[in-house]
């Protein structure tokens, strides 16, 4: 298994608004608690391990009571997540992760429900319940694992391959352009968005600790390296060289710089008020972006979106694009129920079942 | 037994038009049933003027039973024949079990309506018309070339020609409305003439009517000045020189309070008692489809009780979110019709699999496809049982009545959350629109449905340690612990993927695989349900009628026709379609025949010939409609002959 050398992080049972209804961890926690007893089967060397990996590593922080946890997934190599997670957890079917887990997220709001899912099981035959997760806004943490190809079914090409793609399925090149899913979500009225890469641990953390802060849905793509089906897929983000002119690091309150002494920035381009990358000279250096990620409008945001190539991938932003606050589901839900009962008192079966017209028939 | 309207305002209002000041010199004949049908244009308020006159029957304390019918299209072209929608109604002074064949009473608002409908009217039956709308257009819209008010084709019938639109826009003219607005409360005028007719109470539908247009008391007054002008005009005009009286049905109600319930409200309170019984928070997730909706909607106005609804963007959501509750320890319930039972397939699959407790409930509608609606089929039944991939068994459960709903809705619950698994609940569009009245039940005569969630380990493993294990069975139900997020210690995973009987594991073990396909078979299998009742009164029937769901109106009134004609016959109805009653093959083996009336193409016939190799006669409808007493009756004493 890949990186478990890492210091286990120790739980700090601090409050955070989105968990403020998740009982807390009585004793202090440690990565190995949030491992199950099951031999994780994963090709070696494949990218979810890092991610398991991360996430054990990282539950710890939040400080949870570990039965208030619970990881859904649907179908995929990355939806057999939750059996190597000791939290409660459900792998269920193609797609549904995501309206399954609205069930249980609407109806316990004291439990923290992650889902995991990949490109294809997300954006192709769950592309609907993805989309009215996050325009509804549950209290979800999304975690899609994107590694542009399906895996399990042996190497197809998957809805964010790119163009042309040579698989078992498209020997001539796939003909569908591919969806980026940081695009889809900011589109879908998601109120957090960020992206991340497999390799990455401390950035992937991060992320992961923005993301379980959010009150809401939240959706986190995860660059995952498929090492049979599409190897070396996101080489150009992880090769220490070339990721330097490709990957640029968003930081809420930060210009958008990057490159070689951050000899790089993002403006925006005042004829077409779309974003380029400019090389950043005393001259340009105060109209570079300062990144606002809880800018309400998310025109931003999408463009940052925008911005990598999707063939080479340069210029590819990961970080947190979009973090807004706006009403969550599943507690509008829990007022409307507190409203009706204070509007018309608990409710009293048997005054409902007489209702207004009835009759008597005396024996 | 004596009946009483129970009601104060009732009783306080009952006289505002009508009663005592009643003329003496008209004509009152004594009835013992009537079948009425209005019928109109979609946009006439028909099925509002039946469901008026129902209320005003059932608060009269007659027994009575409705059919509402209308189009799928909401308002489709005005004076069509697709636009005709119905609501037939039959009520008596004895217990009855169908909406009745043929309508004694037509009301015809337009040409269309009539066309649509005179066919199941017998000669001698009244026929109301609107004249108003019999324009030489409107007639030949739906292909009258002559008059059929005048061209003698209504020979026969006792028809009664009323200006209706006329009438109420005369009768309106000091309300300040256009005649268009005007001629809009024609079917209160025509509800009024009605009520006056069968001697009908009218204070409910008074105060219906100001409770309706609480917000515009103009409109509330206008319709009750038309309804009232319409109750006057048959007091007064000669063209109605009888009016009739229906007693109550005194006898054919034990003690108790009762109301009018549809089969979608009887349904849905039935919900709403199961998650107080079982002591769980009820969550719906749906999504709107005909003629289900209805549910979804009732529920959702009942969130005090601790009901969430959650209205998803499709069929498989909806079932997702309820599995997802289900698994976080709600009563889980997932509400649609045939098409949307298609959709969920997978995830039944994957409840049955998981073994968690959900309940699907189909009102099943004329299929394939989109096929029909708005009307009635029980073509799903083989869908509920077999329609999974796998070897995923389902109980089904079947209400037999609009008010049986509430019932059914009850034990389905009790299999679901006792035995950890889905159970479909199968009424159709017949019983879901349809109403009857319903002794309301004391709530503390409901049955128990508390079910303990798991606390702690279940079992010890081969190091001594105490381990949980999630599909360690109960060995008396087969059913497996229910565990819920929340509960320390007992953190575990479950799947779709085959698991290891008792851990829960992943397993492809081919022996365990079989073990496991055998043992969720028997835990369905072997699910206790009541022993089959059969009616055989004499013991001397050679005939079984079997059915099942909503044909059991109209083949109990089959039955009766023909024990009072002298021809014995046997009768027995399920309830219970997976698992059938440990009685089912005892009981079919007692007879020479068994006829299975269905509406659809032999479905439940197809199951008794595989299970019990009884040579079972189908009868089957597959019109949207339910079946006709009579029809039944003829079919049934074929078979016996046969």
């Amino acid at each position: 298994m890949a990186d478990t050398k890492t210091a286990e992080s120790e739980g700090t049972g601090s409050t955070i608004e989105a968990l403020s209804l998740v009982p807390k961890a009585e004793a202090k926690q440690s990565m190995k608690d949030f491992k199950s007893d099951q031999e994780v089967r994963w090709c070696p060397g494949c990218g979810d391990y890092a991610v398991l990996a991360a996430v054990q590593g990282f539950m710890p922080e939040l400080g949870l009571a570990k039965e208030n946890i619970v990881f859904v997934s649907g179908i995929g190599c990355s939806s057999r997540f939750p059996y190597y997670m000791n939290t409660y957890g459900m792998h269920s079917i193609h797609g549904r992760a995501p309206a399954i887990a609205t069930g249980l997220a609407s109806s316990r709001r004291d439990l923290s429900v992650w889902v995991v899912t990949g490109d294809g099981d997300a954006l192709s035959i769950g592309g609907n319940h993805l989309i009215h997760a996050l325009r509804r806004n549950v209290n979800l943490k999304i975690l899609l694992f994107n590694n542009r190809i399906y895996g399990l079914t042996k190497g197809q090409y998957s809805p964010t391959s790119e163009v042309g793609k040579i698989t078992k399925s498209t020997p001539m090149g796939s003909l569908d352009a591919p969806f980026n899913p940081v695009s889809l979500a900011i589109g879908a009225e998601a109120s957090f968005v960020a992206r991340t890469v497999d390799s990455d641990r401390k950035h992937l953390t991060s992320v992961l600790r923005q993301a379980a802060e959010h009150p809401g849905t939240a959706l986190v793509e995860i660059y995952q390296n498929c090492n049979i089906f599409n190897d070396g897929a996101f080489e150009v983000l992880k090769d220490k060289q070339q990721a330097e002119e490709a990957v640029i690091r968003l930081e809420h309150g930060q210009p958008i710089r990057f490159g070689a002494d951050a000899g790089k920035g993002v403006v925006r381009d005042p004829a077409t008020g779309d974003l380029k990358v400019v090389a950043v000279t005393p001259d340009n250096e105060r109209d570079i972006l300062v990144h606002d990620a809880q800018a309400t409008s998310p025109t931003t945001a999408f463009a940052l979106s925008r911005l990598a190539d999707p063939d080479t991938l340069h210029h590819t932003p990961i970080g947190v694009f979009r973090d807004i606050e706006r009403p969550v589901y599943d507690t509008l839900m829990a007022d409307q129920l507190d409203q009706a009962i204070e509007q018309n008192g608990k409710g009293d079966l048997a005054a409902l079942l007489a209702g207004g017209d009835t009759w008597t028939v005396v024996g | 037994m004596t009946s009483q309207v129970s009601s104060q305002a009732e009783q306080a209002d009952a006289a505002v038009v009508g009663g005592q000041r009643r003329s003496p010199e008209k004509d009152v004949r004594r009835l013992d049933r009537v079948i009425i049908r209005f019928a109109g244009d979609s946009g006439d308020g028909m099925q509002l003027t039946g469901d008026r006159f129902t209320s005003e029957t059932a608060s009269f304390g007659n027994d009575l039973s409705t059919l509402p019918n209308f189009p799928a299209e909401i308002r489709a072209p005005a004076g069509t024949l697709p636009g005709v929608s119905s609501f037939q109604l039959h009520f008596a002074d004895h217990d009855i079990l169908t909406p009745g064949d043929a309508p004694n009473v037509l009301v015809a608002m337009n040409p269309a309506a009539l066309k649509a409908n005179i066919a199941d009217v017998p000669r001698g039956a009244e026929v109301i018309v609107n004249t108003d709308e019999f324009s030489k257009r409107a007639m030949q819209k739906v292909g009258y070339e002559t008059s059929p008010l005048e061209d003698g084709s209504l020979d026969g019938y006792s028809v009664h020609p009323v200006p209706l639109t006329t009438l109420t826009v005369e009768a309106l003219k000091d309300f300040d409305l256009s005649r268009k607005d005007a001629g809009r409360s024609k079917n209160m005028f025509a509800l009024g003439l009605l009520s006056w007719m069968y001697h009908r109470p009218t204070g409910g539908t008074e105060r219906f009517l100001r409770t309706k247009f609480a917000k515009k008391p103009a409109i509330a007054e206008a319709n009750i000045a038309a309804f009232r002008a319409g109750w006057n005009f048959g007091e007064t005009t000669e063209d109605f020189a009888v009016s009739y009286e229906v007693a109550p049905a005194a006898e054919a109600f034990p003690a108790g309070t009762y109301r009018n319930i549809s089969g979608n409200l009887a349904l849905s309170y039935g919900l709403i008692a199961a998650g107080r019984q079982a002591d769980l928070p009820l969550y719906l997730g749906s999504y709107p489809i005909t003629p289900a909706s209805d549910i979804l909607h009732e529920l959702s106005r009942h969130k005090n009780f601790g009901v969430r609804t959650f209205q998803a963007e499709d069929e498989i959501a909806g079932i997702g979110a309820a599995l997802g509750a289900a698994f976080g320890g709600s009563l889980a319930v997932t509400t649609t019709s045939g098409p949307g039972v298609a959709l969920k397939s997978e995830t039944i699959g994957l409840a049955v699999s998981l073994e968690l407790p959900l309940l699907v409930v189909d009102i099943q509608r004329g299929g394939p496809s989109t096929g029909l609606p708005t009307k009635t089929e029980q073509a799903d039944l083989l869908q509920a049982m077999y329609g999974r991939n796998g070897e995923a068994p389902v109980p089904i459960v079947a209400p037999k009545t609009p008010a049986d709903c509430f019932d059914a809705a009850l034990e389905a619950a009790r299999i679901a959350v006792t035995y950890r698994t889905p159970v479909f609940l199968l009424s159709d569009g017949y019983l879901a629109n349809g109403s009857e009245p319903w002794r309301i039940p004391e709530v503390d005569e409901l049955p128990d449905l508390r079910v303990q969630f798991a606390s702690g380990s279940n079992h010890t493993d081969e190091d001594g340690a105490e381990v949980f294990w999630p599909f360690k069975r109960d060995p008396q139900t087969l059913a497996r612990p229910w565990a819920i997020p929340g509960t320390p210690g007992l953190e575990h995973r479950i799947g779709g993927i085959e698991k290891q009987d008792g851990t829960g594991n992943i397993s492809y073990d081919p022996a365990n695989h079989d073990f496991m396909v055998r043992t969720r078979q028997a835990k369905v299998d072997r699910i206790p349900v009541p022993d089959l009742d059969v009616d055989d009164a004499h013991g001397d029937a050679t005939t079984l009628v079997l059915g099942w769901g909503s044909t059991y109106g109209p083949i109990t009134a089959a039955v009766r026709r023909l024990r009072a004609a002298g021809q014995p016959i046997a009768q027995a109805h399920l309830r219970h379609l997976n698992p059938f009653p440990a009685n089912l093959g005892e009981v079919l083996g007692r007879y020479d025949k068994v006829v299975v009336p269905e509406m659809n193409l032999g479905q439940l016939a197809t199951l008794i010939r595989a299970r019990y190799l009884v040579d079972a006669v189908s009868y089957n409808q597959v019109n949207g409609m339910p079946f006709k007493a009579e029809q039944l009756a003829t079919a049934l004493k074929e078979a016996i002959d046969g």
